[in-house]
């Protein structure tokens, strides 16, 4: 049996800390842990992406993190992209284009496309699809996903 | 309003992550509850064996003998119980419940459970099967004559696979049964089925039951009847421990556990003319319904209805039969039964076509059905339709004849070799049959002092965007904007049964009951308009006059007539019609298929909000794509066995292609603003369209849906 | 979750030597943790004892002299993406990577985890195969190097002792004029376990085919190199399509069948060679 360790993170800008099993999944850490249940699970295997966040300013599937490998790490989570009731340009571009249905996927399909638009700011067609392809919608047959982004990118 | 692609409602909660889903719902003392199934698909449960080393004080422990009320999950039949008691029917079924406070415990606590189980041989397939749930039989005209006068006889033998809904938040329930009250939130599509349910399996009063439909992330109708299963099982758990239960599956569970579109078999036989005229339809219909009978006779008669297609039919007979086996049970899933019939038909025509020596879009033209036109089931079509403008418009966005010219030449010289296909077909909105009737569906919208107005209607948002839609038809009706709009969250007790949310009902019949009532309402305020707002008004009015509201209750449109016994008469109010064209690539050395385009033309009566509206047509034809080349539900003696995302395969972004979207717009003359129901519409015709485009581009006779890369280079080189 | 995680030990070292230590006490690697995550999800991690690599840098970085590239075991696929020079120099390997889950899992899988956990699937081992890639393996007892042919022994067994640990991939560099293909076979576009995996290359000159290789992944327990075919082609006219043997066993599982990894295999191979006239 292993021991809970302190594990401390700065999450959306805040230094956070909670007790964590070392091999607890980062996901869970984040929902049960920090309350911070916009980071959802969908597969638990990293195919759905809906677990998506930042770590270290790149995109993980936090279901496949274990919490020992986030000691220290910046996290950026679905609840960090707005500020002060402001929605980040991506969100609202999924609220004007009609990019979310049933919203389960949201959070980790608008972290996946603000970091793409971080690496690449004016994404072709084949861009937005590939680096989307690890979030995976039931709902919208990802159109109105790559108008938000189109929209977003300006 | 009406028309317009207004801010939608839910919106904001959804890109922020704060809407709160099953799974993120919490309460104090909260336990985490498991279901332990069984191994076998068919048995005799000789024993459960606990492992005496495991704590199991500190569990909740729930099996059949604890059941207060029946054991029975109330639906049409009542042959399916919440747990297995003496005997299994298929693996998976769910034995026993455990609960514990921690969710690793609570999941060592199901491994430290074994079901010792007495196999029984298993009937894993509809040629195996001797016991029918239900049965149909539509006919109409002289099948013989018709045969007999034929040019050409037509036959072909079509099946298609299960598939799996994958509705991307798995089910999820939290239940609390406290002083005598039971109350479930959970993630559902009908909270009065589960009401229904719940009520039998605790023999107690409808009034202590509440059941609150959670944030949902996505049904597809995989959360119409199974949430029924989970929420009893949490309630059971809560009151077995005087403790809230939350039991939240997780993917393997889901796909392993849950329902999933029947597996189909259709053998036809159609009898043309040698100028292309279609003269008789004779078609079995068969699904495998898996262990107990569910919605079967539900999706069996859409299906029966459906098989027929959007044409005009001398002589048609359906016989259709939905038969037990020991697979889990299937169940609802977006189209119910109409993809699999309609796959069936739409494949055939085209081969039914190339004997005649016609064109695949000559041949459907030629027998389209038009206004006084009668169905298979007598219905006389009493609107105008539209199938041969869609057809036109679908080809000419397609640029169908320019393309198959080109590709034919192309494609002698390259082993890429692409092709188009088509399907033409038809929805039915609405409950089938009598149907509507039965369900009484009813609507309450009440004038609030603060000059909003709240409606009350059990119909649930699960993606589809129906409390904007609601809204934009109130306030449309209202002459209200839509921001003065309340949808009241679903909960029983609170707001009335409008019905499931399912069957492309929602925007259609409760859509028009909520105008009914909004104008109803409308009259009432009207008094005190005079120059304001409509709020300044609202508010007025109900200073002045007190409580103001408005009910709404079904009752069927004149001339609507269904007769059960003899399965004739009016099937649905109306039905949207459709063309759908896709553009393959086939990749002869790998047997891969692309889809490069897909046009997706119907006729939806009105378009309510376009931008959730052709969300709906994206979303329903990325899942009949996805059914047509490569989701598959694989089976291992009754079990799933690809019971993972990695292993069960949805469409990415980057495996679909642009999916274009254009809407006519023939009015309904009993919908809200003339609007038709279309969410399950886009379901039936991609798996004919793409098929049939394979056929064109590759010369091979694709019978199966799936059409994967292997049964492709089989056919391809056998 | 399946697995019960609180039996479940993570050990953070900071140095490699501290890592090696562990290893020889019976910790097994974790590095990023896409596969052992997975297995620990669905109560398949039979092992419980862990170290986690990600943090030491003795393991990460992309070096090169004149004859060979030197990739840390740690080296994510999104850093096989971004390196220019393997992109140049090694393409098939580059385009593994990008074929490899999507850009979370990129982020997060590295090389030496996949090699580690020895699927016969995985995308990256037909690419290092062909470019004959070495190991660099390191214990406490000090550091050995061998060809990662035959690296494989069986079905996800590997030719690692007690204690050691993948510390790099070596490639040799070198090659000109060589013309390479790398085709994934997957259940769909992205993200997706490939059904068949080819990686090929070959040397032409003088309208022959002077050096040819040729690995498959998914048609046998182990990455496969074929040998026997490379055999058989050495010496054939460039463009041409001769008969040659394949070694491919391949099974039928949930994903696919034996036939039609069998035929495709072929077949691309063939692909191959055509495409060399």
């Amino acid at each position: 049996m292993a021991e809970r360790f302190l594990l401390r993170l700065l999450v959306n800008g805040v230094e956070r800390e909670a007790a964590a099993w070392p091999m607890e999944r980062l996901l869970d850490v984040l929902r049960d842990g920090l309350d911070l249940t916009g980071t959802k699970e969908g597969c638990g295997e990293g195919e759905c992406g809906a677990c998506s966040v930042l770590m270290d300013g790149e995109l993980v599937n936090s279901c496949l993190v274990p919490a020992l490998a986030a000691q220290g790490a910046r996290i950026t989570t679905i609840e960090g992209l707005s500020s002060g009731g402001a929605l980040h340009p991506v969100q609202r571009a999924f609220l004007e284009q009609g990019g979310a249905q049933c919203g389960i996927c949201t959070p980790g399909m608008i972290l996946a496309a603000v970091r793409l638009l971080e690496q690449c700011p004016h994404p072709s067609e084949s861009e937005i699809r590939e680096g989307l392809a690890g979030n995976l919608c039931r709902c919208t047959g990802y159109m109105r996903i790559l108008e938000a982004v189109r929209s977003a990118s300006g | 309003m009406v028309g317009a692609a207004v801010p939608r409602k839910e919106g904001r909660a959804k890109v922020t992550g704060s809407a709160r889903y099953a799974g993120d719902l919490r309460l104090a003392g909260m336990l985490h509850g498991v279901t332990v199934r069984s191994p076998a698909a068919r048995g005799r449960i000789r024993e459960l064996v606990f492992d005496p080393a495991f704590p199991w004080s500190e569990c909740a422990v729930v099996t059949a003998r604890d059941i207060p009320g029946e054991n029975v999950v109330a639906l049409i039949e009542d042959d399916q119980p919440f747990l297995a008691g003496a005997e299994v029917n298929h693996a998976g079924e769910p034995v026993a419940l455990i609960a514990h406070p921690d969710r690793y415990m609570a999941e060592r606590a199901r491994t430290a459970v074994r079901v010792v189980c007495d196999e029984l041989p298993a009937v894993l397939s509809i040629s195996e099967s001797d016991t029918v749930f239900r049965e149909f039989r539509i006919e109409r005209g002289d099948l013989h004559e018709a045969f007999g006068a034929a040019a050409f006889v037509v036959e072909g033998e079509y099946s298609t696979s299960a598939q799996e809904q994958l509705y991307i938040e798995p089910q999820g329930i939290l239940a609390t049964a406290a002083g005598g009250e039971i109350t479930v939130r959970g993630s559902m599509q009908c909270p009065y089925y589960v009401h229904a349910a719940l009520k039998r399996l605790f023999a107690i009063d409808g009034a202590s039951i509440r059941v609150i439909q959670s944030e949902t992330g996505g049904g597809f109708g995989g959360k119409e009847e199974y949430p029924s299963i989970l929420a009893g099982h949490a309630a059971l758990l809560a009151w077995k421990s005087g403790r809230p239960v939350k039991m939240i599956y997780d993917r393997a569970e889901d796909i392993f556990a849950t329902t999933k579109r029947h597996p189909s078999r259709s053998r036809l036989r159609v009898a043309v003319s040698r100028a292309g005229a279609l003269l008789g339809l004779d078609f079995d219909f068969d699904l495998d319904g898996g262990a107990y009978c569910t919605l079967s006779p539900v999706v069996l008669s859409r299906g029966a209805i459906h098989a027929a297609g959007p044409y005009r039919w001398p002589a048609v007979r359906v016989r259709a039969r939905a038969w037990r086996t020991n697979y889990p049970p299937h169940g609802a899933f977006r189209g119910f039964g109409a993809p699999q019939s309609l796959f069936a038909l739409e494949r055939h025509i085209d081969v039914v076509a190339r004997i005649v020596g016609v064109e695949p879009d000559e041949l459907r033209r030629r027998n389209f059905l038009r206004q006084g036109d009668a169905t298979a089931t007598g219905q006389v079509i009493g609107e105008p339709v539209c199938l041969e403008g869609l057809l036109e418009r679908a080809l000419s966005e397609s640029r169908w004849r320019e393309k198959r010219e080109r590709f034919r030449q192309e494609n002698t010289a390259s082993r890429v070799k692409r092709g188009m296909g088509l399907a033409s077909f038809l929805h039915g909105a609405g409950f089938t049959g009598s149907g509507e009737r039965r369900l009484e569906s009813s609507v309450r919208l009440e004038a609030a002092p603060s000059g909003r107005v709240q409606v009350f209607v059990s119909s649930t948002e699960i993606g589809q965007g129906t409390n904007t839609i609601l809204s934009q038809i109130a306030a449309e009706a209202l002459g209200a904007d839509v921001d003065d709009i309340e949808i009241v969250p679903p909960e029983t007790g609170v707001v009335p049964d409008s019905g499931p949310t399912v069957a492309s009902r929602t925007t259609m019949v409760v859509g028009k009951l909520v105008e009914r009532a909004a104008r109803a309402l409308a009259e009432r305020i009207a008094p005190f308009r005079d120059g304001r707002s409509f709020a300044e008004a609202c508010a007025e009015a109900v200073a002045a006059e007190g409580r103001i509201e408005a009910t709404e209750q079904y009752s069927p449109p004149p001339d609507v007539e269904w007769d059960d016994s003899t399965y004739t008469g009016s099937a649905y109010g109306t039905y949207a019609w459709a063309v759908y064209v896709a553009q393959v690539a086939v990749d002869t050395v790998t047997g891969e298929t692309r889809v490069e385009d897909f046009v997706a033309v119907q006729d939806a009566g009105k378009v309510i909000h376009p931008v959730l509206a052709a969300g709906q047509i994206e979303g329903g034809v990325a899942q009949g794509i996805g059914w047509a080349l490569y989701e598959d539900v694989v089976y291992d003696r009754g079990r799933v066995a690809n019971a993972r995302m990695t292993d069960y395969i949805m469409p990415t972004s980057s495996d679909l292609p642009p999916i274009r979207v254009f809407f006519e717009e023939h009015p309904y003359a009993h919908g809200p603003f003339g609007a038709k129901g279309i969410g399950e519409l886009p379901m039936d015709g991609p798996a004919p369209a793409i098929l049939n485009a394979i056929a064109d581009a590759a010369g091979v006779n694709p019978v199966h849906v799936p059409w994967t890369p292997e049964r492709l280079l089989e056919a391809l080189d056998g | 979750m399946r697995g019960f995680v609180p039996d479940y030990e993570l050990l953070a070292p900071s140095s490699l030597s501290e890592a090696l230590a562990l290893v020889e006490d019976g910790c097994r690697p974790f590095a990023g943790g896409t596969d052992l995550m997975v297995q620990l999800e669905s109560g398949r991690l039979a092992h419980k004892r862990f170290v986690l690599l990600w943090k030491l840098d003795e393991l990460r970085g992309i070096g090169a002299n004149n004859a060979e590239v030197r990739i840390g075991a740690l080296t994510t696929y999104t850093e096989v993406r971004r390196s220019e020079l393997l992109r140049r120099e090694f393409p098939l390997l580059a385009q593994a990577a990008a074929e490899t889950g999507g850009v979370a899992t990129q982020n997060r899988g590295t090389l030496g985890g996949n090699i580690a956990n020895a699927s016969p699937a995985a995308d990256s081992a037909p690419p290092l195969l062909v470019y004959d890639a070495e190991l660099e393996l390191v214990s406490r007892a000090g550091i050995r190097r061998r060809p990662y042919h035959g690296f494989h022994t069986g079905y996800k067994q590997i030719d690692l002792e007690p204690g050691e640990l993948i510390r790099a991939i070596i490639l040799p560099r070198g090659r000109s004029r060589w013309r390479e293909t790398f085709r994934k076979v997957g259940t769909r576009n992205a993200q997706a376990i490939s059904k068949v995996c080819l990686a090929a290359a070959a040397r032409c000159e003088g309208g022959r085919i002077r050096q040819i290789r040729i690995a498959l992944g998914s048609v046998a327990p182990v990455p496969l190199r074929c040998v026997a075919a490379e055999s058989a082609l050495a010496g054939a006219a460039a463009g041409s399509v001769p008969d040659f043997p394949m070694e491919a066993r391949p099974v039928s599982d949930i994903r696919s069948t034996a036939d039609y990894r069998s035929k495709v295999a072929r077949r691309l191979v063939e692909d191959f060679l055509r495409s060399l006239g």
